[in-house]
């Protein structure tokens, strides 16, 4: 087992390592670094000059591999690749373009991203699932099939409906909550009351839809038959047998989203005015400001790396098949 | 020629993918194994209600992708003594089958927003009122009449409720025989004739107990017609839907959406479609090293945030465009062109659900005896993928193809929101949503533009996911089994009884 995971995790860092050269070749070689600062610095009107000190100010004036003009190891370190790419491993992103530490950034805006899709992920799974253990438990009935299509409808409507209606109804209507804003400490509650509670309506159709999949799929299974024949009653079969195998499914499968909540949801986060890293990324890509977008895919692939070996493990505790593979 | 025809980029791969779907639907019909899970599908009322939605809305948009410039009015000639034909000069703009047709609400802009059906703007302006007998006029605040909505109406105050009324029964009144009409060819097309005469046909239909079911069918096309109808009686002489901030009818720019969701939809799966394909199979059924770079290179793909690699995509073509100015000639080639890049790019970062799939249910049937046998026979490893594996996993492109389509063109809103969707002059439901969003905030609130695109959307997407669930449940064979006996069965059979 612990041989399994040594190689998932090596697997891991090579799957990293792609992932840093596919931005790099992204950020600064499709995307030159003269074609962001004749960008940045607007089309018409740009001298080269302008670009060479717009460069040199951010340090992309250097080499991109391989630098010949440098003494001994300063050869290679002393290059974009490695200054701009290699250092992100060691959590160093260097400033965004109007000249901030994204480090710095990413550690306050860390708390008010959690603040909001920690909720969001748990009270979410427990509606979504609760939800779907009622249609399955009344499964072919009426009550099953207009909860499905009531699933059916909730996910049929666009993310950006919920936000914009749920501000209307409850911030611009009923005065209940702020329609935007954040405050630190407990005076978040009321700013978060309303992106959580639009997050889990948004949520619950695709969500309930799927686990009652999972819980039919169960159902069907042969043991619960022989549950059945055992004489059990079906609510005993239901939440002794069905329920407990059918979480093994459902938490595997919720294990990898688990580490992607750091990056916070783009846009509620944008629409309620939340400073999470959510908005900043939207704000980085608004503002065509690479360093900060390079960063943020380049933590958003660590955290989904991390979620997949995360995933891998908790499928050898589970399930004793993994651990002989 | 009064015209001359533009093929946009998309609008060639949706010519593509119509013959593909031709030969497809011809295909099909000739193999008897095939056909069973089509039948499955047509068979389901809720499957074959959508259908008819989505043909409503793949019209539309057909409509919207035959592309060309009109030919501008001959300039006055001062040289007429010559012969030769002179050169035609088309217009810059390019338009599209749908806009001619919808040339009578397309061209009426009013100044700025105005609710629908409104006779009058929405916000107050000074006007000048005529002054007797030569004296200049007073000026007053207020709400001034609308150049188009309502124009035909001399009092609007008396005049405005009876005339929407009268127009929308006369659409109502309309839509009946066009309804019966539409009914009887569309059964008549697809039933046999000795039954058509029948009464207990007829009957069954009314009961709902054909085998297609016609009434849910005949159903959806009645409340069709008895919306469309009196919509477009509507639209001669009023804003439906209202007008947009700077005066553009919004049930125009809801309709030329339609195209943009629905190129994103289709074209996204599609054009990755080979790779996932190709890869997946290779990846189960060759195994070994090959299998080991393919899964490096999906989960390496997969790893980096779909929303940033699109950004950072939209952002390579943007720089491009702008070093390249020359290479479309006008704003609608480099909005189409930004269309298709999207379309790219969305499948680049969606390409591997598929693959991972096909993967799985490659390894699954290599293992299996008649593959085993193709083997013995000395087969090459590309035939057998070819002959043996391929049409074996058919099932599953064909589910995940419509089971992606809603989720795309929701994608589409959100990425439009970000700033990374389509080309700000392209029309779509995101550019709706975006420009409308701030417009909740107005006092009094202006709500059409984001209504209709709700609705529209709503209707779209809630159709496809119907559609997708039929076909899933037709051509799953663990679905077949397992759930749907227990989804549908005893519903269907309390329903029946």
């Amino acid at each position: 087992m612990y041989a399994y995971i040594v190689r998932r995790v090596v697997y891991a860092v090579f799957i990293l390592i792609g992932v840093n050269l596919i931005t790099f070749a992204l950020f600064f070689k499709v995307n030159t670094p003269d074609d962001i600062a004749r960008l940045q610095l607007g089309v018409k009107y740009v001298t080269p000059e302008a670009i060479a000190q717009w460069k040199a100010d951010r340090g992309y004036d250097k080499p991109l591999l391989y630098n010949a003009r440098a003494e001994g190891r300063h050869k290679f370190t002393d290059t974009i690749y490695f200054e701009k790419s290699v250092e992100m491993f060691r959590f160093n992103f260097g400033r965004s373009d109007d000249g901030r530490d994204i480090a710095n950034e990413i550690s306050m805006r860390m708390w008010p991203s959690l603040a909001l899709a920690v909720p969001v992920f748990l009270v979410g799974m427990l509606l979504q699932i609760t939800f779907a253990l009622m249609m399955a438990f009344f499964r072919a009935t009426y009550l099953d099939f207009w909860g499905v299509v009531l699933c059916v409808v909730m996910m049929s409507i666009s993310g950006l409906f919920y936000i914009i209606g749920g501000q209307y109804l409850i911030s611009k209507l009923w005065n209940l909550v702020p329609i935007s804003g954040y405050a630190t400490g407990f005076d978040a509650f009321k700013f978060l009351v309303l992106p959580v509670v639009v997050g889990v309506i948004g949520g619950v159709g695709s969500g309930a839809r799927w686990y009652r999949t999972i819980f039919l799929e169960e159902v069907g299974k042969d043991y619960v038959r022989t549950a059945r024949a055992k004489g059990l009653s079906e609510i005993v079969v239901f939440f002794r047998h069905v329920l407990r195998n059918a979480m093994i499914p459902i938490l595997t499968g919720a294990v990898v989203v688990i580490p992607l909540l750091f990056m916070g949801s783009l846009v509620s986060e944008s629409f309620f005015g939340i400073p999470g890293l959510g908005s900043y990324t939207i704000e980085a890509i608004q503002a065509q400001d690479f360093a900060v977008v390079r960063s943020m895919v380049f933590i958003g692939s660590v955290l989904y790396i991390l979620g997949l070996l995360l995933t891998d493990i908790s499928y050898t505790l589970v399930d004793p098949r993994v651990r002989f593979e | 020629m009064p015209f001359l025809p533009v093929i946009l980029w998309t609008d060639a791969l949706i010519y593509l993918l119509l013959a593909v779907v031709a030969v497809f639907v011809w295909y099909v019909r000739r193999h008897a194994h095939l056909r069973a899970p089509w039948w499955r599908v047509a068979q389901t009322p809720a499957a074959m209600s959508a259908l008819v939605v989505l043909a409503v809305f793949v019209v539309i948009g057909l409509l919207d992708s035959v592309h060309f410039r009109l030919a501008l009015p001959a300039a006055p000639d001062t040289r007429t003594d010559r012969a030769a034909p002179r050169e035609l000069a088309y217009a810059v703009d390019v338009k599209s089958a749908l806009d001619v047709l919808l040339s009578s609400i397309a061209n009426r802009p009013e100044r700025t927003y105005s609710a629908p059906l409104a006779t009058h703007a929405y916000a107050k302006e000074t006007v000048e009122l005529p002054g007797k007998d030569g004296e200049p006029g007073r000026q007053v605040r207020d709400y001034p009449r609308l150049k188009y909505g309502g124009a035909h109406l001399r009092d609007p105050g008396r005049d405005w409720g009876p005339d929407v009324l009268r127009t929308a029964f006369r659409g109502a009144a309309l839509a009946l025989p066009l309804w019966l009409l539409a009914a009887l060819v569309l059964v008549a097309a697809c039933t046999p004739a000795d039954r058509l005469t029948s009464r207990d046909f007829w009957h069954a239909v009314w009961r709902g107990k054909t085998e297609v079911p016609w009434r849910a069918i005949l159903i959806t096309l009645g409340l069709l017609l008895l919306v469309v109808v009196p919509v477009m009686l509507l639209s001669r002489h009023y804003h439906v839907l209202g007008t947009d901030k700077v005066g553009l009818d919004v049930l125009y720019l809801s309709l030329k959406s339609v195209r943009t969701a629905l190129v994103i939809g289709t074209l996204t799966t599609l054009v990755m479609l080979p790779f996932s394909v190709m890869l997946g199979i290779m990846a189960g059924y060759l195994r070994g090293w090959v299998d080991d770079l393919i899964q490096y290179f999906y989960t390496t793909l997969n790893s980096i945030p779909g929303v940033l690699l699109i950004a950072a995509g939209v952002l390579v073509l943007q720089v491009y465009i702008e070093t390249h100015p020359d290479v479309f000639p006008t704003s609608a080639q480099r909005a189409d062109f930004r269309l298709l890049w999207l379309c790219i790019i969305l499948g680049i970062t969606s390409w591997t659900g598929l693959c991972r799939l096909l993967r799985g249910e490659a390894l699954k049937l290599r293992e299996l005896e008649y593959v085993q046998a193709a083997q013995a026979f000395g087969v090459s490893q590309w035939r057998i993928m070819a002959r043996h594996i391929l049409p074996n996993v058919m099932h599953i492109v064909l589910i995940s193809v419509v089971m992606d389509f809603s989720g795309l063109v929701l994608a589409e809103a959100v990425l439009s929101y970000v700033g990374v969707g389509v080309d700000p002059s392209m029309i779509s439901f995101g550019t709706m949503i975006n420009a409308a969003r701030l417009e909740m905030g107005r006092e009094p609130m202006v709500w059409w533009s984001l209504a209709s695109a709700f609705v529209f959307m709503l209707a779209l997407v809630l159709a496809a996911n119907l559609f997708a669930d039929a076909v899933r449940d037709a051509f799953d064979p663990r679905v077949r089994v397992g759930a749907r006996k227990l989804r549908w069965g005893k519903t269907t059979q309390a329903g029946e009884a």
